[in-house]
């Protein structure tokens, strides 16, 4: 054993996966002063105070213990009414289950349906773990490529050109994170049609549903005959600006949700109590912050792609999430030249749209969950760092 | 317009053209809001918020409780146009409970203000007592915090 090297016994899935992209990025970023930030997947606004307040009387009043597994019920009961005001219904006894985070629910949703070998379809550009945690459970990642011609949504032709018959998973993301598309509800029906047609089951993680600007958000598993063939991932990061709590959901058939329990109950126990608290005063009281912080990201979401326009950049307008994704290629720069460069020398950090798969290249992603007066001053920057470079020829075809 | 107005009360230094960015309006049409807000009185005033405090001028804010009787016809606004004009007076409330007046007053010192009570206010007619609070520290006012504690902790780069 002593002459093996260390990395010999590390199990071979996990050697695979490559380092993050955005590690890296990170870390160069860390080491500047006086950098403002659109490389954030986060929301800039804190935890509104009626939430951490509920959450601190709960303290006081000792409620430091385990939950059921599954979660305290009150709060799978809140979520239960949640979603039926989407229009789907779930038991709160058997088909809700309240995970650490989004990620987490995830993981144990992809290892509770991949049998090793099984193909997941992944639209990209894609939340940057998917990949890694569907190879990490066994299944075997399958990207379609999205595109600024299609305002980055998944096409029913796309997704029927990759199903095999291996396929079993579809993985939605919608409002999508980097490029912050959403799609129409006549797009999820035909993908609907396939899924049925196909025998595909669907995760759906909905985590930006409620940060939509133009129009109403469609729950995939509203769709008709898609409910019990799908898996809702949804937390209260984005909505209720509450990254740190580490708190989500799962709602789906009362047979996949407690198979997810199974792993969960192994290993995670339970979700915290004091973040449980919490999101159950943000589902019972937190619709008006909720909207006043959309207001804002909405405000914010024109200011950016008023101000790419201006400096040259072009940019689909995102429909949801808090990201825009601006084609960069027309500098002459790749993605990475462009945000190291960028970083290096206008202390503006963004990410390199490849780090989120295919389909990114040639974008960055810009997180405009920053203050107006921070945001200007960044497009101001790049304004400078782009008249600085030149645009080194004039693309069209994204108007 | 409430959209409008909400932006105003945050940053009263916007200009029409960067409003009209915010909230996907032409600036055209969003000079002509506020040139019609401004002339039916429903935006009244722009304002800066300054904690005099941390300028290093020192001044001296009380909070008046205003008993009084209501007079014949005009109630109590007679008696409570009479305290609003005075410079001195910064904001006055008709209030329901305890007392009728909640009247603000800003003065050079506590001195000042008390003599102000003394010799103005509490000898108007139909005002029967004052009872004056001054104010300690301000840390909240008109929705802003003055000195927030919440910085942004967020990584540069996240997921």
């Amino acid at each position: 054993m002593s002459n093996n090297k260390w990395s010999d016994y590390i199990n071979p899935s996990v050697k695979r996966i490559p380092p993050s992209g955005i590690r890296k990025f990170f870390d160069l970023a860390a080491e500047m002063e006086g950098v403002i930030s659109l490389g954030v997947g986060e929301p800039d606004f804190v935890t509104p105070w009626h939430i951490r307040e509920a959450c601190v009387y709960s303290l006081n009043r000792g409620r430091t213990s385990y939950t059921s597994n599954q979660g305290l019920l009150e709060l799978r009961e809140e979520i239960a009414q949640y979603l039926g005001s989407q229009r789907v219904h779930y038991d709160p006894k058997k088909e809700v289950l309240v995970t650490v985070g989004v990620s987490e629910a995830l993981d144990i949703a992809l290892r509770t349906l991949i049998i090793p070998g099984d193909e997941v379809i992944i639209p990209t550009p894609c939340y940057v773990s998917y990949i890694p945690c569907t190879a990490l459970a066994g299944g075997i990642p399958v990207t379609v490529q999205t595109s600024m011609e299609d305002n980055f949504r998944l096409t029913a032709d796309k997704l029927e050109a990759v199903i095999t018959p291996k396929s079993k998973v579809l993985l939605l993301c919608f409002p999508n994170n980097p490029t912050g598309a959403i799609m129409d509800r006549e797009t999820l029906l035909q993908i609907a049609e396939l899924v049925e047609k196909h025998d595909l089951l669907v995760i759906a993680d909905e985590i930006y549903e409620r940060l939509t600007y133009n129009g109403q958000h469609t729950c995939f598993a509203s769709l008709p005959g898609m409910r019990d063939r799908t898996i809702i991932l949804n937390g209260f990061s984005k909505a209720y600006a509450m990254t740190g709590w580490r708190l989500g959901y799962a709602a789906g058939h009362e047979d996949f949700i407690a198979a997810m329990n199974k792993i969960h109950q192994y290993t995670m126990l339970c979700a915290p109590i004091t973040a449980q608290v919490a999101a159950l005063e943000a589902l019972r009281n937190g619709k008006s912050a909720v909207d006043k912080m959309v207001a804002q990201y909405n405000r914010r979401r024109r200011l950016v792609l008023h101000g790419f326009k201006e400096i040259g950049l072009t940019c689909f307008e995102p429909g949801g999430a808090f990201y825009a994704f601006p084609y960069v290629g027309d500098t002459g720069l790749t993605a990475a030249e462009f945000a190291e460069n960028l970083l290096l020398e206008e202390k503006v950090a963004v990410v390199p749209g490849d780090v989120f798969g295919p389909g990114g290249e040639g974008c960055i992603r810009c997180s405009y969950a920053s203050s107006v007066e921070d945001l200007t001053e960044a497009i101001k920057r790049m304004g400078r760092f782009i008249k600085h470079r030149g645009m080194k020829k004039v693309k069209t075809v994204y108007s | 317009m409430l959209e409008i107005l909400e932006l105003l009360q945050s940053n009263s230094r916007l200009t029409a053209k960067e409003i009209a960015v915010l909230t996907g309006q032409e600036e055209d049409e969003v000079k002509g809001i506020i040139e019609r807000l401004e002339a039916d009185k429903t935006i009244i005033k722009y304002f800066t918020l300054i904690n005099w405090e941390k300028a290093g001028l020192e001044k001296v804010s009380a909070l008046i409780e205003v008993k009084m009787s209501p007079q014949r016809d005009v109630g109590f606004d007679s008696v409570a146009e009479r305290i609003y004009r005075f410079p001195e007076v910064k904001s006055v409330h008709l209030m329901s409970g305890a007392y009728d007046l909640a009247v603000f007053l800003e003065g050079a010192t506590m001195k000042e203000v008390a003599l102000f009570v003394a010799q103005k206010l509490a000898t108007i007619d139909n005002v029967l007592s004052t009872a004056t609070h001054f104010v300690l520290k301000t840390y909240k006012q008109d929705g802003f915090i003055f000195e927030d504690r919440e910085n942004d902790q967020r990584l540069v780069i996240q997921p």
